[in-house]
């Protein structure tokens, strides 16, 4: 850590963390509602359950992208943050808002938390992801205000490298494409096909541009690989994401109202949206192989190589089986879909966040890299993690295969109800799996608190400056 | 790398591929708003399916349900069940929530003609040319 400035980064990743907590607990209520729905109903119905989980998900990941964004920008621009002041305010306004959020989620029932929002002046609940309230949908946009003028100002007093540059382009992409929320047409399918700029924009767009970046900065520092090589993958890669990605949006309009040649575009184009995820596995493998020095932050490495693999096996390759029209067909709106949001979010942006984090925190802790025992209990974490996560995937594939079998295809098909009875084996191995992640997740929780000698600051192996 | 490749080269794709991209996708938006109310019939979109639609939204419907195939995977999808279930059934479906099962839907407390509304919104949403999806009527 080279500037005072960037320790507010800390609050914000503690927050991150802790949400993301609430959400696996969440996600495992949820679970369990699958099998047995008489689990905590009426009090908290599935739906109620489902938008909390999905809601901390976006939550935690926006907060620790800006507490990468206090992080990084200061120490990429050589200056301090604009006003560190500013930033912290803007945390505790940003948790606190949250937090009210999902209590009211949880003891207002929907309709009349709509009522008392003002939902009836400009609607926009009600749709996935973006369930939010008016106010909290203001706040936000206050939020990300606030951070824009932060890190811009930071920025323009500063040193201009392209991760830099890259990095608050993004968010500000990210602010721009959240403003689709309060445009909420009775026309459904325009609802719909406007619903997908916020969601596939930010997943299969903005936030490659934010993953990209961040993955670049931790390698930066961590492998010494000179900076020019590392930015020029950066910008092939970020290219490749929006020229397969912005007509790869297509992929959602082939059955839900939009016109014919979506088909066609979709099909093609989001075809092509696994090359950027295959070449970030590519990227962050040769700069680790011509690492100029060894980094002592074993953990950090594992989740920076760990992220693009999974990211690539979760987007690209789970997202490639149900792209082309043909087979979306038959799994359109299966728990196939759920196995691809579920290994995609996590291994590319939940991952690329404990990265960052995993680099960052022991900087901000006054520290090269924690004990080799904390690093232990935290590579533990990784790998009970990304395998926990790796089994809901399959048990929610096998699922969504089952249906498109029995419910999508043959002479006779179950109803929807009749055919997620056969398939409870697979939700029993989901929320089992769901289980162990949570205890994967404990191990890393654990590995803050765990003592031992950490390598010390000055022993730095790290040219400053680079 | 190759050092002729430079970083200004890929900059410059990234911002040349965005940018072209980017303006066909807003050709091909214009052209689909002209074409989405002919192929979901908005014109017949009446006051009382409006107000339907609205009354599914302030009530989180698809926090369980999909509408052609968008939504969450805990319950039957909601795009073609006017087809596949009638007005009738619908109505008296949810008055009678819940009703148990291993799945459950929370009871709303839906006046007759909030019921009516809904069933309207879900007539008119069955009838939106969503190119023959979904394969069959149980959705
Ligand atoms: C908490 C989850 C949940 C919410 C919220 C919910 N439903 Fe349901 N709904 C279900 C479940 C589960 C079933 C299937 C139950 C069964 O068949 O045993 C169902 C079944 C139905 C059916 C019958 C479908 C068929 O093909 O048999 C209709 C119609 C329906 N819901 C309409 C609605 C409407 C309209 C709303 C919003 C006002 C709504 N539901 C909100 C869970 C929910
Ligand atoms: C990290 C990047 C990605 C994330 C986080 C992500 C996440 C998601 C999520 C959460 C959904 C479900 C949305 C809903 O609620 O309806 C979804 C749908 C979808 N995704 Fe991705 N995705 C990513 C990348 C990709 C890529 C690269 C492809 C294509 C190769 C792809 C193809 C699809 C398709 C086709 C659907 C629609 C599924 C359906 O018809 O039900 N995704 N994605
Ligand atoms: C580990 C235990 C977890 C369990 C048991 C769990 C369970 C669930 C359940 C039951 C749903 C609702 C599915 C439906 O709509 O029918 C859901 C949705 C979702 N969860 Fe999880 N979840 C877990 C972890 C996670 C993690 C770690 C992430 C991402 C980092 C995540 C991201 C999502 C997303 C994006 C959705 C919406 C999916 C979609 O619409 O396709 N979940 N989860
Ligand atoms: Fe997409």
């Amino acid at each position: 850590m080279n500037f005072a400035s960037q320790r507010v980064a800390k609050p914000y990743f503690i927050g991150a963390l802790a949400l993301f907590a609430g959400q696996i607990i969440f996600g495992l209520i949820a679970g369990m509602q699958y099998l047995d729905g008489s689990f905590l109903f009426p009090a908290f119905p599935f739906s109620v359950i489902r938008t909390v989980h999905t809601n901390l998900l976006i939550v935690w990941l926006l907060m620790a992208f800006m507490g990468a964004a206090y992080y990084i920008v200061p120490e990429e621009a050589q200056t301090e943050l604009h006003s560190p002041r500013l930033a912290l305010l803007t945390f505790w306004v940003f948790l606190i808002a949250g937090v009210l959020t999902i209590l009211g989620y949880l003891f207002v029932p929907y309709s009349q938390l709509a009522a008392m929002t003002g939902n009836a002046i400009l609607p926009t609940m009600g749709r996935g992801y973006l369930e939010q309230p008016l106010p909290t949908k203001i706040g936000i946009v206050l939020v990300a205000l606030s951070l824009l003028f932060n890190v811009t100002m930071t920025l323009a007093k500063g040193r201009k490298t392209s991760l830099n540059i890259v990095l608050v382009a993004g968010l500000w992409g990210l602010a721009l494409l959240f403003l689709p929320a309060f445009y909420f047409p009775v026309d459904t399918v325009k609802a719909s096909y406007s619903w997908w700029w916020v969601v596939h924009g930010w997943v299969e767009g903005d936030w490659e541009l934010i993953l990209s970046a961040l993955l670049g900065f931790i390698l930066v520092r961590m492998t010494g690989v000179d900076r020019e090589i590392i930015e020029k993958w950066m910008y092939i890669i970020i290219a490749m994401t929006l020229i397969s990605g912005i007509i790869g949006i297509g992929h959602h309009y082939y059955y839900t109202g939009a016109p014919e040649y979506w088909i066609w575009l979709g099909s093609i184009f989001s075809a092509m949206e696994p090359v950027p995820f295959l070449m970030l596995v590519v990227f962050a493998v040769r700069m680790l192989i011509s690492r100029r020095h060894e980094y002592p932050n074993h953990a950090a490495l594992l989740w920076a190589i760990g992220t693009p693999v999974m990211a690539f096996l979760g987007a690209g390759f789970w997202g490639f089986m149900i792209t082309l029209a043909p087979v979306q067909y038959y799994t359109h709106g299966t728990n196939f879909t759920a196995a691809h949001g579920h290994l995609a979010f996590f291994g590319a942006y939940a991952m690329v966040s404990l990265s960052i984090i995993s680099y960052a925190m022991p900087h901000l802790r006054g520290r090269m890299a924690n004990s080799l025992r904390a690093q232990r209990w935290e590579m533990t974490g990784f790998w009970i993690m990304v395998i926990s996560m790796f089994v809901i995937a399959l048990a929610l594939t096998g699922a969504g295969i089952v249906t498109v079998f029995l419910q999508r295809m043959g002479e006779h098909p179950i109803s929807f109800m009749g055919v997620q009875y056969q398939e409870r084996v697979f939700f029993w191995i989901r929320e089992v799996a769901g289980f162990t992640f949570f205890s994967g997740l404990v191990a890393y929780l654990t590995s803050f608190f765990v003592g031992g000698d950490p390598v010390a600051a000055h022993g730095a192996t790290v040219p400053r400056g680079r | 790398m190759q050092q002729t490749f430079t970083k200004a080269m890929a900059r410059n794709i990234f911002l040349g591929g965005a940018a072209f991209f980017l303006i066909i996708y807003l050709v091909l938006t214009v052209d689909s708003w002209r074409q989405i109310p002919i192929r979901d019939h908005a014109s017949q979109m009446s006051p009382a399916a409006e107000r339907g639609k609205y009354l599914m939204d302030s009530n989180n419907c698809i926090g369980c349900h999909t509408i052609n195939g968008e939504g969450a995977y805990y319950a039957p999808e909601l795009g073609n069940v006017y087809t596949r279930r009638g007005p009738d059934f619908i109505k008296a479906w949810i008055k009678a929530q819940p009703i148990g099962g291993y799945r459950q839907m929370p009871h709303f407390n839906f006046s007759d003609k909030d019921l009516d509304d809904i069933t309207a919104y879900l007539q008119w949403v069955s009838r939106i040319n969503t190119n023959h999806w979904p394969p069959n009527i149980q959705g």
